[in-house]
C-alpha cells in the first residue's frame, strides 16, 4: 500500500469506507438478525446434515451405519467399540469407566480419578489381582494399558504388549499352542504407519472372533 | 518423548504450514470479495440471502452498529438453542423420546455454543435429541466460528484501512465466511471422517449381542423405596447413533470443542483411529493458522502474519514437549505396583489412565496441547487423568489467552491485542510513540486492549475463589486434595476463554456452576469483542505514518520475541500463584515419596 499522508478522510481510501454509512435506525438491525438465523440454521442444520448423510449412506455405508461386524446373519458387535471379555479363554479388553456396566454404550467416558487419588491405585491394584488370579505363572509386568481406564470407556484396541501378556493364558484356556495364539495376534497386529502415525494395537473383538473361529470358546473361567 | 512422539509433531506442523498459505490467502480474497470461482458460483445464493434479509451489501458500517448487530445476532442465538433444547421432547427427530434438559442446563449450554465455548455439562447421548444437535448445536459450530473469524477480519481492516470510518458490514462479513470458508471446507472434512469410520445416520440407537455375556452390580430401588445393589447379567450392548460427521467437522474446524458423545474424540465414532485423529488436529489449526496470512495479505505485508505465526509456534512447540514428556514418563505409582509403563515397539506405555490404546502418549498429549491452545477443547482423553505438570499444560494454555492459534479468529484477535500492548510497552521502554503498521497506539487502543486481556484473568480468579468459598461450589470436585482446587480452577479458566474443555471429574451440572460459568463464558466472550472492535475502529480511522528510521519493525525476531515476552508475562504473573495452589503442589506430593 502506498503512504500517502493526506487529510483525515483522504480520497485514497475507498468511497465506502469513506463515511457514506448509509445506516437506518437501531430496530432495522432485527430483520436481517432474525431471517439470516433462520437461514443459517435451514443451511448449516438442516440442509448440510442431509446432504453430508445422503453422501455418506451411499459412498461408505459401512461405515456411517457404525462398522457393525456380522456372525450368522445377527450383529455381534461393532469393529469400532469394545466388548468387555473376563473369561480366560478370550483376551480382557481394556477396564472401563462407564457405568453401571463396563463397555455401556449410553455412558461413554473416563474414570477422571487424578494420578494421586487413593481410588485410581485402589482400582489399579484390584486390576493386577485379578489378571494374577486368571494367570497365576505369569510374573511378567503387566502393561500398563490393561489395568488403566480408557478415555471412552469404549476403547476397541489393546496394545500389543497387552495382547502378548495375554497369550499364555489363553492358549492354555483353550487347548491351543502358544505359537497359535501368538500367530493370530501376530495377524491381527496394527503398527504405526510410517513409524509415527498410531500405535501397536491390536482390535480386542476381532482378536476373540478369530479366537473363536479356530475353538470353541472353553466355559467361564 | 519419544521419537515417535517428535515425529507426530513434525508430521502435523509441516501439513499445517504447507496449508497456511493457500488457505489463507483464499479467505483473504473471500473477505475482500474478490470475484474467484467460489463466490462466483455461490454469487446467487449469498444475493438472495442479501434480498431476505433487506440487507445492502454494499453499506458498511462503523464499529458500534458492527458490534451491536453482531450482539443482537448471537444474542438471538442463544435464545432459539435454549427453546430448542426445552422443546426438543415435541418436536421431530428425536427417536429416543429425549425430554428438555432443566432450564439452568438449557441456559449453561445455549450459551456455551454462542459463545465458541461448547463446554457440556450434560451427557450427550441421553440428553440431546438430533434435531437440538443439529439445527441446535450444528448451527452455533457454525455460527460461533463465523462471529469469531469476523471480528478478526474487522480488526485487519482497522490496521490496513487508513482515515476511514467503517470496518466493514457485519451480515455480509458473516454470510460470506460461513458461504465460502466453513460450510465447503466442513463437507470435505465430514465425508474424509465418514470414510474412516466416523458415522452419519439417522438410525434409532442399536442393540447389538456382546460375544461373552457381562455381569456387572447395579443400584436399584426395592418395593419398599431403599436403595440395594443388585447383580444384573446383560448379553446386549447399545451403541449410539446419529449425525455425527457432519457435527465432527464443523466442532474441529470452527475451534468449538462440543462432542456428539460424552467421551468427545476419545469416543470410537468421533475419532475412529489414528488417521482420523491427525485430520482433526489438522482442521482445528487449519483456520487460526491460515488466518495470520491472511493478516499480513490483507495489510500488504505478508511478513508480519508469519512473524505473528512464528511466535504462535514457538510457544506451542515447548508446551507439546513438556505435556508429553510428563505423560510418558507415567505414575509413580503404578510404577510401584510392578506395571509396565516403558515405550515400547509394542506399547505406547507411559500414563495410559483416561488415554486411547489408538493414540497413545503422542496422540493424546498433541491433540491435548493443540485442543487446549487453540480454543477447541475438543479432547481425546480425559485430561483430569493427566500427571499434574501434564495436565497444568492445558490450564496453561487455557490462560496464555487463547492465542497459541488460538480459537477461530478469536486466537488471531487477542494476538494483535498483545502485540499492540507489547508494542506500547517497547515505545514506553525507549521513550517513542509507539506505532503497529503505520498507526499510532494511543490512549484508547491501550485501554480498549487492556480491557479486552484482563476481562479473562477477572473472571477466572474471582470466579474460582467464589466457587470455593461456597457450598455449592466446594461440591463439584470429584477428586481429593490440590487436584479437586484443579479441577475448579480449570472449569473458569475453560468457560471464560471460551475453550470448553474440562478436567471432567467436576460435576458441573449443578444450579450454581451451570449459571456461574454460563455468565462466565458470555462475559469471557463478549467484552473482549467489544473492546476489540473499538480498537478496530479507531485505528481504521487514524491516519498512516510513514516508515522512518525510528519505526520499530514488526516482522523480525525482535518483534516475535517482544510478543511471546507479552503473552508469557501477562500469562505467568497474573496465574503462577493459582497454579501454585494445583498442579505445582500435586506434582511435589506425587514425587515426594
Amino acid at each position: 500500500m502506498t503512504e500517502l499522508p493526506g487529510a483525515i478522510f483522504d480520497a485514497t481510501a475507498p468511497r465506502s469506507h469513506r463515511g457514506e454509512v448509509r445506516e437506518g435506525p437501531a430496530k432495522s438491525m432485527l430483520r436481517p438478525a432474525v431471517v439470516l438465523l433462520l437461514i443459517m440454521t435451514a443451511l448449516t442444520g438442516v440442509v448440510y446434515p442431509l446432504v453430508i448423510t445422503a453422501i455418506a449412506q451411499v459412498v461408505f455405508p459401512v461405515q456411517a451405519g457404525g462398522s457393525l461386524i456380522l456372525r450368522d446373519g445377527k450383529v455381534i458387535g461393532s469393529r469400532l467399540i469394545g466388548q468387555p471379555f473376563s473369561a480366560a479363554g478370550y483376551f480382557w479388553s481394556r477396564p472401563s469407566a462407564s457405568t453401571p456396566q463396563p463397555y455401556n454404550g449410553l455412558d461413554s467416558g473416563g474414570s477422571n480419578l487424578g494420578p494421586l487419588n487413593p481410588a485410581l491405585i485402589q482400582a489399579v491394584k484390584a486390576r493386577i489381582a485379578a489378571l494374577r488370579a486368571a494367570d497365576p505363572g505369569n510374573t511378567a509386568p503387566i502393561p500398563v494399558d490393561l489395568v488403566t481406564a480408557s478415555a471412552s470407556g469404549l476403547d476397541p484396541d489393546i496394545s500389543l504388549a497387552a495382547a502378548y501378556y495375554q497369550a499364555g493364558r489363553v492358549a492354555r484356556a483353550r487347548h491351543l499352542s502358544l505359537a497359535t495364539v501368538r500367530g493370530l495376534i501376530g495377524a491381527h497386529a496394527r503398527y504405526p504407519w510410517l513409524g509415527v502415525l498410531g500405535q501397536p494395537r491390536v482390535n480386542v473383538l476381532e482378536l476373540n472372533l478369530a479366537l473363536d473361529a479356530v475353538t470353541q470358546p472353553a466355559g467361564d473361567k | 518423548m519419544t521419537a515417535q512422539s517428535w515425529g507426530l509433531l513434525a508430521l502435523f506442523l509441516a501439513i499445517a504450514l504447507l496449508c497456511v498459505r493457500p488457505f489463507g490467502l483464499y479467505m483473504a480474497q473471500v473477505m475482500e470479495g474478490a470475484p474467484i470461482w467460489p463466490v462466483r458460483v455461490g454469487g446467487a445464493l449469498e444475493r438472495l440471502i442479501y434480498r431476505l434479509c433487506g440487507v445492502d451489501p454494499a453499506a458498511e458500517t462503523g464499529w458500534k452498529r458492527y458490534a451491536v448487530a453482531l450482539l443482537v445476532f448471537n444474542a438471538l442465538g442463544a435464545l432459539l438453542l435454549y427453546a430448542l433444547q426445552r422443546l426438543q421432547f415435541y418436536l421431530p427427530l428425536n427417536p429416543q423420546h429425549l425430554p428438555g434438559p432443566p432450564p439452568n442446563s438449557a441456559f449453561n449450554t445455549a450459551l456455551s455454543f454462542v459463545t465458541n465455548t461448547n463446554w457440556q455439562s450434560y451427557t450427550p447421548e441421553t440428553t440431546m435429541g438430533y434435531l437440538t444437535q443439529m439445527a441446535g448445536l450444528t448451527v452455533q459450530n457454525f455460527l460461533s466460528a463465523a462471529t469469531g473469524i469476523v471480528v478478526a477480519v474487522a480488526l485487519i481492516r482497522g490496521l490496513a484501512r487508513h482515515s476511514a470510518r467503517t470496518i466493514g458490514n457485519f451480515w455480509v462479513d458473516l454470510t460470506r465466511v460461513t458461504l465460502y470458508v466453513l460450510l465447503p471446507i466442513a463437507a470435505v472434512i465430514a465425508i474424509a471422517l465418514v470414510s474412516q469410520g466416523v458415522i452419519q445416520n439417522f438410525s434409532a440407537y442399536k442393540t447389538v449381542s456382546l460375544l461373552q455375556p457381562v455381569t456387572y452390580r447395579q443400584q436399584q430401588v426395592n418395593a419398599a423405596g431403599q436403595p440395594v445393589m443388585q447383580t444384573v447379567t446383560t448379553d446386549e450392548q447399545t451403541l449410539p447413533m446419529g449425525p455425527v460427521a457432519s457435527q465432527e467437522a464443523i466442532k474441529e474446524l470452527g475451534t468449538n470443542g462440543g462432542g456428539f458423545f460424552n467421551a468427545n474424540s476419545a469416543h470410537p465414532y468421533e475419532n475412529p483411529d489414528a488417521l482420523t485423529n491427525l485430520i482433526e488436529m489438522l482442521a482445528i489449526v487449519l483456520i487460526p493458522a491460515a488466518l495470520t496470512y491472511t493478516f499480513g495479505h490483507m495489510v500488504g505485508d505478508t511478513r508480519q502474519g508469519w512473524a505473528v505465526l512464528a511466535a504462535m509456534i514457538i510457544l506451542f512447540v515447548p508446551l507439546y514437549a513438556l505435556c508429553n514428556h510428563a505423560e510418558q514418563l507415567g505414575n509413580p505409582r503404578l510404577s510401584a505396583l510392578g506395571v509396565n509403563q516403558t515405550a515400547s515397539r509394542l506399547q505406547s506405555g507411559g500414563n495410559m489412565e483416561g488415554k486411547e490404546v489408538r493414540f497413545g502418549i503422542s496422540g493424546s498429549t498433541l491433540f491435548a496441547t493443540l485442543a487446549t491452545a487453540t480454543s477447541t477443547g475438543a479432547a481425546n482423553s480425559t485430561y483430569d487423568s493427566y500427571m499434574p505438570l501434564g495436565g497444568m499444560v492445558p490450564l496453561f494454555d487455557m490462560m496464555l489467552g487463547e492465542v497459541v492459534f488460538g480459537g477461530v479468529g478469536s486466537g488471531l484477535y487477542s494476538m494483535l491485542i498483545f502485540a499492540i500492548v507489547g508494542i506500547f510497552i517497547a515505545g514506553l521502554m525507549i521513550g517513542r510513540t509507539p506505532e503497529y503498521l503505520g498507526k499510532k497506539i494511543e490512549a484508547f487502543e491501550i485501554k480498549m486492549s487492556s480491557i479486552a486481556i484482563l476481562v479473562m484473568p477477572a473472571l477466572v480468579l474471582v470466579g474460582t475463589a467464589v466457587a470455593v468459598s461456597v457450598p455449592a461450589g466446594r461440591a463439584g470436585p470429584l477428586n481429593p486434595g490440590a487436584h479437586g482446587f484443579s479441577e475448579i480452577l480449570y472449569a473458569f479458566t475453560s468457560a471464560a476463554n471460551n475453550n470448553g474443555s474440562a478436567f471432567a471429574g467436576i460435576s458441573a451440572d449443578t444450579r450454581f456452576y451451570n449459571i456461574a460459568l454460563g455468565l462466565a463464558m458470555w462475559i469471557g466472550r463478549f467484552w473482549p469483542i467489544a473492546a476489540v472492535l473499538a480498537v478496530a475502529g479507531s485505528l481504521a480511522a487514524k491516519k498512516r505514518i510513514p516508515v522512518s528510521a525510528g519505526t520499530m519493525p514488526t516482522h523480525g525476531p525482535t518483534f516475535i520475541a517482544l510478543l511471546i515476552g507479552t503473552v508469557l508475562l501477562v500469562g505467568a504473573l497474573t496465574f503462577v500463584p493459582a497454579l501454585a495452589l494445583g498442579p505445582i503442589v500435586e506434582h511435589l506430593l506425587l514425587w515426594s515419596h
